[in-house]
């Protein structure tokens, strides 16, 4: 089969690789019917998350049907259902599932001991990601494996096209859970960085959870333009200074909610020194994350406030002003999302009508245009906010 | 390399049969391998500078091959960087610095001028191709015009009917939490201290 392949920094290449095969009775192997580029595939791309290896199949965004099945799957799937795919591989049986909390699934994570090294504990299985989280190989393929797919699937009526139901994977749950950590009241502002498709779901997930106003920041004109359609109001940083705009739209007070979806890889900019020390450090391999917008949130957000970091940061980051955090009361929620919690509700609200998360693409190209367009969406240039991919 | 990639595969996971097109340009891995000659280069120049030194007919203390190493290895660094394009620019200059170092160092008086004057035709050759590569590395023009998403709200209903919906519901909230009955009632979070 074809699939697109990670080779190194900033190396993918569209590969022709051997078919996967069904490894154990929980398996089920589906023919990939649309993927999709997702922001933390460019941490990826430019090496920042650490143990990925040469021959990494990559994408977490992946749907498709069932084209065979494992022993095991006592009826949950069959050859030809239709199928979404979470990012995070989950066993639904053991202790953290069961509480809802998927991304840290206790059993999936195939290198169980070196992420137990690592992170102090095990996480789930991610498609796609570094070998801390499995190496599991990605949904950028014409074909793909789902490990425990009996619980690892969202089920998708005919009704609904790919390109409607593909974002349940990853990026709408992903805005969601961003905004429900945010325990949002009706009175509340909520300031969101970053304008990439996380922030633009984060956008119109705060308006369906009844944010009263939404304040979104970014420098490229289109993804602001796409986040004023969504019901924000918009901050471009380039142009103006965050802090004072959005004391100005706050009455001084500051947002009481935050949103950090950009992580790591903030925009490096000369108004910002901070972003050029980050830079600085990240490329000797002093840090691993450009922090600003985080300090930045540290500093606007409203004593007592909540800031929810959706946003994907890999290890090690440097001077986050604690004391500050500490001296507001302020309350740092994050984590990688439980996609299952959200998609039963969000795939009800896609078939209402509420929302159609299609409105985020902006490129659909071939598999095969998959390396070039890591780049367009990198550089953000021909106006790409998304791509999907079609197998 | 794609045997290496294969072997760390495990069993059952797909592994490379015939590699393909890359979203790294030559030019970009060329860059990257000048990166990896500048880092050698310079920590060449650290390790050897009072060879470097009498090489050159310079004077042998002359800290000058140690600063221009560690000029060399930052310079490595930005060209496997993803700033590309300023590590190829940084070695041009880099390149500029050292002609006019070793052009001083041509003075008559030198015995050593007969390797300055090859050095300098080496360096003049690698200026040709530094020059060459940080020229290829423009960045792309657009390929198409830019787009206007004013109308993608990504509410089929449209914005408005959900921003009054949710508006009916927050303002049902607030009445129940200013009623009468509620107002005597301490909120949930100050009730759990």
């Amino acid at each position: 089969m074809k699939a697109l392949v990670w080779h190194g920094k900033e190396d993918i290449r569209y590969d022709t690789v051997t078919d996967p095969e069904i490894q154990d009775d929980r398996d089920a192997i589906i023919r990939v019917t649309s993927c999709a580029i997702c922001g933390s595939d460019l941490h990826l791309f430019h090496n920042f998350i650490p143990a990925m290896l040469p021959g990494d199949i990559m994408g977490h965004e992946s749907m498709g049907e069932v084209v065979e099945t494992g022993r095991g799957l006592n009826g949950t799937l069959k050859k030809g259902d239709r199928i979404v795919v979470p990012f995070t591989i989950i066993c639904g049986e053991c202790e953290q599932c069961r509480r809802g909390n998927y991304s840290v699934c206790e059993r999936t994570n195939r290198n169980k001991s070196i992420a137990e090294k690592v992170f102090g504990h095990t996480t789930a299985g991610l498609f796609g990601y570094t070998h801390l989280t499995g190496g599991y190989p990605g949904g950028q393929a014409e074909y793909l494996r789902v490990p425990f797919a009996d619980a690892t699937h969202i089920k998708v009526p005919d009704s609904l096209s790919d390109e409607q139901v593909l974002f349940l994977s990853d990026i709408l749950p992903t805005g969601w859970q961003a905004v429900v950590q945010c325990d949002l009241e009706p009175t509340d502002t909520v300031a969101i960085w970053g304008c990439g498709p996380v922030g633009q779901m984060a956008i119109r997930s705060a308006v369906l959870l009844g944010a009263r106003q939404i304040i979104a920041i970014d420098c490229v004109p289109e993804r602001l333009e796409m986040a004023e359609a969504g019901g924000a109001t918009t901050i471009n940083f380039m142009t103006e200074s965050v802090v004072e705009r959005l004391n100005e739209l706050t009455g001084g007070l500051g947002p009481e909610k935050c949103i950090d979806a950009v992580g790591t890889e903030s925009h490096v900019t000369f108004s910002q020194p901070d972003t050029i020390y980050d830079r600085a450090k990240q490329m000797v391999g002093l840090e691993s994350d450009r922090a600003h917008v985080l300090r930045e949130i540290i500093y606007v957000c409203r004593p007592a406030g909540i800031i929810s970091i959706p946003g994907v940061y890999g290890g090690l980051v440097d001077k986050i002003p604690l004391g500050l955090v500490m001296n507001k009361g302020l309350t740092i929620k994050t984590g990688q999302t439980h996609v299952n919690r959200w998609t039963d509700d969000l795939l009800e609200r896609i078939d209402r009508g509420e929302i159609d998360p299609s409105f985020v693409i902006t490129h659909s190209v071939g598999l095969e245009q998959g390396p070039e367009m890591y780049k367009v969406f990198r550089d953000k240039s021909d106006s790409c906010i998304k791509v999907l991919l079609k197998p | 390399m794609t045997y290496l990639a294969n072997v760390t595969r495990r069993e059952g996971d797909p592994k490379i049969i015939a590699t393909g097109q890359s979203s790294l340009k030559p030019a970009e891995r060329m860059v990257k391998n000048l990166g990896w000659f500048s880092i050698a280069l310079g920590a060449a120049e650290i390790a050897f500078a009072p060879r470097v030194n009498a090489a050159l007919g310079l004077r042998r203390s002359s800290s000058l091959p140690v600063v221009f190493g560690l000029r060399e290895i930052m310079q490595g660094m930005l060209c496997l960087s993803v700033e590309k394009r300023v590590g190829a620019w940084s070695r041009v200059a880099g390149d500029a610095l050292d002609i006019a170092v070793l052009m001083n160092a041509l003075d008559r008086r030198n015995p050593k001028r007969e390797n300055v004057k090859l050095a300098l035709a080496s360096l003049f050759a690698v200026t040709v191709v530094d020059v060459a590569v940080a020229a290829s590395l423009r960045p792309e023009r657009a390929t198409r015009a830019r787009q206007n998403y004013q109308n993608r709200s990504g509410f089929p209903q449209g914005l408005q009917t959900v921003r009054s919906r949710q508006g009916q519901i927050s303002s049902d909230d607030d009445s129940e939490l200013f009623s009468e009955e509620r107002s005597t009632q301490p909120r949930q979070p100050f009730a759990q201290i």
